[in-house]
């Protein structure tokens, strides 16, 4: 996967765990905790999302790595390159 | 059979645990004693009359679309649709007692209303107490126990109102003796008082019917009848589980609902007397009886009336076999359902005591239910519209059924005083979840399944 596309597919993941939120004005920079309604229990259930639909495993001192959508493709991108 | 993680009992909790592991793939089963799911949420049928056990109402009730309380949290992490639970709202509930009644329903600022009409002194300090709540963080894992008498008592000074706020939140969710963790006050506060009460018009089957099914579809294994007898261990760790039938069960870890010590006497070298504090004292029994009309028909609208007919109110093991100064009297038909229930109903809940009722002869214990039944009724029919002549058929329940059906010691259905809200034992793999780590409620124990789930299985890799 390419990294617009990792993008377009953490906004989907993020989408069915909080269906309710605007997603359209995230900005990519900004922690995506700070930007809509997630709780600590919405963000792990990204991970899992990850772990459930590519195989991909991380270590729960990462999860800041996935705290805003570009440090997010720029962690995955490597992890994914070949999926 | 080698599974990635067993859960004990098949109640709200491990049920909600059970839904997440295997969601997110994990190899789990979920290992139930009784021969139906629920614990202390359970249902049963006598005499071709349908009973509900635990369940009154279910609380944290809050309308479609609203954010950030326990039941959408619950229903997003469970994967639920908030229709599924088809919950209906309360009419309105009651505070009595002796000179003082509170009406409240699923609206706060009625509920503030109704105190600032009652004890117009204490509206200011109320406004204080609401922003004391709201500002804590009933949630945090790692919070120390503080007092909740010494918090309240120093922003409201009316004991009677004091009493009242303390009498449903300590009946719907308090497993200590006369005061209450302010931690545990804040989430039946909320629970009860700023969200509020709703019930499925099939009662409590219709929640379990949910989380069962979602369970099985999600790939998990459920045991009913199989009751762990003991867990083998070795190098800190839970090894094996061996059931009742002999069979050898093993898991990376194993996730316990059946209470703190009640998990604790299942390994080697139990010793009873370590834990003797831990235990909890706090029992109910519970009288249920069908009547031939609705009480509705009879000019009484109220879903739950919490009453108390004593000077102070007090939250405590009785001397006796049950305390009739003080109960809570639920009438099951008074919810907005789209359609009437089958039957009307009402159902009185007591503090009993444990030890008093399981040491009755068969014989002087049928007898007690029956001198007991009559005694609160009594009390009851000063709240309630008399409607004794109505009965048609009554059961009761005691803090001996308790036991039986769900393995609880001393029929607590708090479970013990000494929350563990880490879920953490000394064993690496064996964790607690349900009533003894500490969420209570079934909104309660289903989040406590949940964050026990995440925590110790999910995000552990």
């Amino acid at each position: 996967m390419k990294a617009d596309e990792i993008k377009a597919m953490i906004l989907e993941v993020i989408h069915e765990i909080v269906p309710d939120e605007d997603l359209s004005d995230l900005k990519p920079d900004v922690r995506i905790r700070d930007q809509i309604e997630m709780d600590s229990m919405d963000f792990l259930d990204i991970i899992m999302e990850l772990r459930k639909r590519y195989g991909i495993t991380v270590p729960e001192d990462d999860y800041m790595k996935l705290s805003t959508l570009d440090s997010s493709v720029a962690y995955l991108e490597p992890l994914m390159k070949d999926i | 059979m080698k599974y990635d993680v067993l859960i004990i009992g098949a109640g709200m909790s491990g049920l909600a645990a059970g839904i997440r592991l295997a969601y997110y793939d994990k190899k789990v089963c979920i290992l139930e004693r009784h021969h139906r799911v629920g614990g202390l949420n359970s249902f049963y049928s006598r005499d071709g009359h349908k009973f509900d056990v635990g369940l009154h109402a279910m609380t944290n009730y809050v309308p479609k679309g609203t954010k950030s309380t326990p039941l959408p949290k619950l229903l997003r992490q469970l994967k639920i649709q908030a229709d599924d639970f088809g919950l209906c709202q309360q009419r309105m509930s009651a505070v009595s007692f002796p000179d003082k009644t509170l009406r409240f329903n699923n609206d706060l600022n009625f509920f503030t209303q109704e105190i600032r009409d009652n004890f117009p002194k204490q509206a200011d300090n109320f406004q204080r107490l609401l922003k004391t709540i709201a500002e804590y963080d009933a949630l945090a894992l790692d919070a120390k126990p503080i007092s909740a008498r010494e918090v309240v008592g120093s922003i409201l000074s009316d004991p009677v109102l004091i009493d009242m706020i303390f009498c449903p939140l300590m009946y719907y969710g308090n497993a200590q003796e006369n005061d209450m963790e302010f931690g545990q006050f804040v989430i039946m506060f909320n629970s009860i008082f700023c969200e509020g009460f709703a019930r499925p018009q099939a009662g409590v089957r219709q929640i379990l019917d949910v989380l069962v099914k979602k369970y099985k579809d999600c790939g998990g294994e459920l045991r009913l009848k199989s009751e762990v007898q003991s867990i083998q261990v070795s190098n800190d760790r839970a090894e094996s589980v061996t059931l009742d039938n002999g069979e050898v069960l093993t898991a990376d870890k194993v996730l316990s609902s059946a209470g703190f010590v009640e998990t604790m006497s299942l390994l080697p070298g139990y010793d009873p007397a370590r834990f003797i504090n831990d235990v909890g004292r706090l029992s109910f029994v519970e009288f249920i009886m069908v009547l031939d009309r609705e009480l509705a028909g009879m000019g009484y609208n109220t879903t739950i009336t919490f009453f108390n007919n004593s000077d102070r109110f007090d939250y405590r093991k009785p001397d006796d076999l049950l305390d009739i100064s003080s109960g809570v009297i639920c009438c099951p038909n008074n919810f907005h359902f789209d359609s009437p229930l089958p039957e009307a109903m009402i159902r009185v809940t007591n503090m009993a005591n444990f030890d008093l009722w399981n040491n009755l002869e068969p014989e002087q214990y049928q007898a007690q239910k029956t001198v007991w039944l009559e005694t609160t009724l009594n009390e009851v029919v000063k709240f309630v519209p008399d409607f004794r002549p109505n009965i048609v058929y009554t059961d009761v329940f005691t803090p001996k059924t308790i036991y039986r059906y769900t393995g609880h010691m001393n029929g607590a259905v708090y479970g013990t005083p000494n929350k563990i809200k880490t879920g953490v034992t000394h064993l690496k793999n064996l964790f607690l979840c349900g009533t003894d780590q500490g969420f209570l409620g079934i909104v309660g124990a289903m989040l406590s399944g949940i964050s026990m789930a995440n925590l110790h299985v999910l995000q552990k890799g």
